[in-house]
């Protein structure tokens, strides 16, 4: 079988590129593709491009030595996910046109050589099917892809070395044994270290050439370069007999659906989307696998000349999607985006769609092996009964209405803790077993006010109890008030039996004006027994003073 | 080995078949009246059992009323809760992975905790309006077709017994120093118009 190997050089700087020009990367620039770019692992370049090769960057140096050498090189971290993120449509563009391609890393693939079928007159089939493939990966945007052709693989793949960009570079029937010895030893550096440190002992032993390190006895290869010399040389004899394995295109699992007519109500979508959410479960399940982490995408018809509209949300599951979870998920989505068609109004998570619904698209994002998520012998995870009539509640004042509570890390009352909607799973927490210095110590509030109430404290000649920027408190509180200071529901202020105090923290300066600043909590017990937790923050003249919570 | 290896645990015969009887009427459907696990502090004041209606009027009292049946591996909820201490509730002795909050049940506060007592063993309610005697009774249907217990911080028709704590004094606070350590407090059972329990605990 002969093989095809396709190289695409220096691949980490090309995907590196790619994701720059795509955008997705953090750091927006307009950048060519073309020009010079090296990737950096430890401060050291890894890979550079043709451009930078140009200016005088070498594979090795030192990051400061390739930026005076090209002032305007751009410089990409290394990430090897990347890379392998950016050759998949490689692979599977190679693949509408030839199966069975077998990756070897991200940059370089082999497929079994498309021979006779391709034969032009004049041309040899391998010739024309490399031009074939060249043309369809330059469609893709992959310029620099280049080919070989050989009996076995290692030989096919220092062939693609030899060609020019876009070419392939044949190496005839029974030719390869031929090919490898006129290759100097160097090019052994290209297997990584070992073969750089072979490389460097057989040119100070005089072997310049392949060939002349496969005249060698075998005996004596085996004696003196240990396992990998052996394996170079028998590579170099052309009695390599690789095979290649070749993967299986990865399954299609998501399912969509599409409605004739539209559906304008989430009720309708949510009852025909059923079973196709059923399908989408037991094609999960087929490959022993469920989702945790599915996007719902829902297209809609086009209103007047604004398009398309496009609904898309991921939606996470603290243990595992079921159909039933799924048609809920879908239900919520729409009500979230159908304001007006008779359902209880939500907030929108985004613009607000009021459009019917013309196809509803279910896409695994996360998927975990079943075994990890199955049922024990006598029950495990949530009570059914207990998601059963919870999941009623929801139905009755919406899904986020009802909340599982969660601690997280955090300085005041209402930072320590977070409230995460039933069946969602929680992100995005602060550590909580970090020490958190100027948090309040001691037993928890029991009422924790997400948004905080008005306060008074004043001192014992009614001036209002300021903290100056030492920490230090400008009166020793004497009276306090909670509520409005006026109004109907003004209460009158209360004699503080004892109070602890400040707690003094400085955060969140840093998030902008208006946000954050100098603040400080207080205890504060009044002479009736009940004990609340005060915030004084610095702001207009001597502060504000509010109620974050209540040891009630 | 001689016999005496097995060791059978005491336990007192009485209060067995007591239990045992319980689960027969359980069966057969009878009106029954389990009892729910409480806090140790709980003891000789209140005693909750299933179908039962407990009024509390401070939110430490209701969180330390639920604690019991949390650690004891059932499921509690809160309703109307717009407040709820998270860390205080662990403090309690809640299981949070097993508590259920419904933050602001609004206008269907009544329909929320119905649909919450089928499922969990301890709801604890904080009415946001003025609950009527039909109210009240229709709860009071579901609970004991359940078997749940529900705790209302507020005012209720009808309460097996009424918590309230009195003569609070806090520990470790001082003018200026110190930090809120523990707090004492009287704890008053009240039936009716009668005291039924008084014991001095101390309240995290």
């Amino acid at each position: 079988m002969r093989i095809m190997v396709v190289w695409c050089p220096d691949w980490s700087v090309t995907a590196g590129m790619l994701e720059l020009a795509d955008g997705s990367s953090p750091s927006v620039e307009n950048v060519e593709t073309t020009a010079p770019a090296v990737v950096l692992a430890n401060n050291k370049v890894v890979v550079c491009n043709a451009a930078a090769r140009a200016e005088g960057v070498r594979r090795g140096q030192r990051r400061r030595d390739a930026q005076a050498r090209c002032p305007d090189v751009v410089l990409l971290a290394a990430n090897p996910d990347r890379d392998a993120r950016w050759f998949e449509p490689v692979l599977a563009s190679v693949e509408e046109i030839r199966p069975g391609v077998a990756p070897i890393r991200p940059g370089l693939l082999a497929v079994p050589a498309p021979g006779r079928y391709f034969a032009r007159s004049g041309v040899g089939g391998e010739q024309s099917a490399a031009a074939l493939l060249a043309e369809h990966l330059v469609g893709v945007g992959v310029w620099d892809c280049r080919f070989g052709v050989a009996d076995d693989l290692y030989t096919a793949e220092r062939a693609a070395r030899q060609a020019t960009p876009q070419d392939c570079f044949v190496v005839a029937p029974g030719e390869s044994a031929a090919f490898l010895r006129g290759q100097p030893v160097t090019v052994l550096a290209d297997d990584g270290p070992e073969g750089a440190e072979l490389a460097d002992l057989l040119r100070r032993l005089g072997l310049v050439l392949l060939g002349d390190f496969a005249a060698l006895a075998a005996g004596e290869i085996s004696n003196r370069f240990g396992a990998y010399g052996v394996e170079v040389w028998r590579r170099v004899q052309g009695a390599e007999t690789a095979r290649l394995a070749s993967r299986t295109p990865p399954p299609e699992l998501r399912c969509e659906i599409s409605f004739e007519p539209p559906l304008d109500s989430a009720e309708a979508a949510a009852f025909s989307v059923r079973t196709t959410a059923e399908r989408f479960i037991a094609g999960l399940a087929g490959r022993q696998l469920v989702a945790t982490g599915v996007r719902i995408e829902a297209e809609f018809e086009p209103v007047g000349s604004v398009g398309t509209a496009v609904s898309a949300r991921t939606w996470l599951h603290p243990r595992c999607f079921t159909s039933r979870d799924l048609v809920d998920r879908v239900h919520w989505q729409l009500q979230a985006g159908m304001a007006g068609s008779g359902l209880r109004s939500r907030k929108s998570l985004g613009a607000t769609i009021s459009a019917p619904v013309t196809l509803l698209r279910f896409l695994p994002d996360v998927v975990e092996p079943a075994g990890d998520h199955a049922d024990g012998l006598w029950g495990g995870g949530a009570d059914d009964q207990v998601v059963r009539g919870v999941a009623r509640v929801q139905a009755m004042v919406g899904y986020d209405a009802v909340r599982v509570p969660v601690l997280q890390g955090g300085r005041g009352a209402a930072d320590r803790q977070a409230m995460v909607p039933w069946g969602e799973r929680a992100t995005g927490l602060r550590p909580v077993d970090r020490p958190w210095p100027g948090r309040i110590p001691g037993p928890a509030p029991t009422r924790v006010f997400a948004d905080p109430l008005e306060a008074e404290v004043v001192d014992e000649a009614g001036a209002v109890v300021a903290v100056t920027s030492r920490g230090v408190v400008t009166g020793e509180p004497w009276q306090f008030r909670i509520g409005p200071s006026s109004g109907r529901r003004a209460l009158q202020r209360m004699p503080v039996a004892s109070w602890a105090g400040p707690w003094p923290v400085d955060e969140s300066w840093w998030v902008g004006v208006g946000s954050g600043g100098r603040a400080a909590r207080f205890q504060v017990v009044g002479v009736d027994g009940r004990a609340w937790l005060l915030k004084w923050s610095s702001g207009v003249g001597s502060g504000v003073w509010e109620v974050e919570a209540a040891y009630d | 080995m001689s016999h005496a290896a097995v060791l059978v645990p005491e336990v007192d015969p009485h209060a067995r078949i007591e239990q045992l009887r319980g689960r027969i009427q359980a069966l057969q459907g009878g009106p029954t009246r389990l009892t729910v696990p409480t806090l140790a502090m709980f003891d000789g004041l209140v005693q909750l059992r299933t179908g039962g209606v407990y009024g509390v009027d401070s939110a430490t009292l209701g969180m330390a009323l639920a604690a019991g049946a949390s650690q004891a591996g059932e499921w509690v909820g809160f309703a109307g809760w717009d407040d709820f201490g998270v860390e205080a509730a662990q403090q309690h002795g809640i299981a949070l992975s097993r508590t259920v909050l419904v933050p602001s049940p609004g206008e269907h506060w009544l329909e929320v905790t119905a649909a919450l007592v089928d499922v969990l063993k301890v709801v604890v309610l904080r009415p946001t309006g003025v609950v009527d005697a039909k109210s009240a009774s229709i709860l009071d249907a579901r609970l004991r077709a359940r078997s749940g217990v529900l705790v209302v911080q507020g005012d209720w028709p009808r309460c097996d017994a009424r918590l309230s704590s009195e003569q609070t004094t806090w520990e470790g606070i001082g003018h200026g120093r110190g930090r809120l350590r523990e707090r004492r407090v009287e704890i008053v059972a009240r039936r009716g118009a009668g005291v039924i329990g008084r014991s001095a605990v101390v309240l995290a």
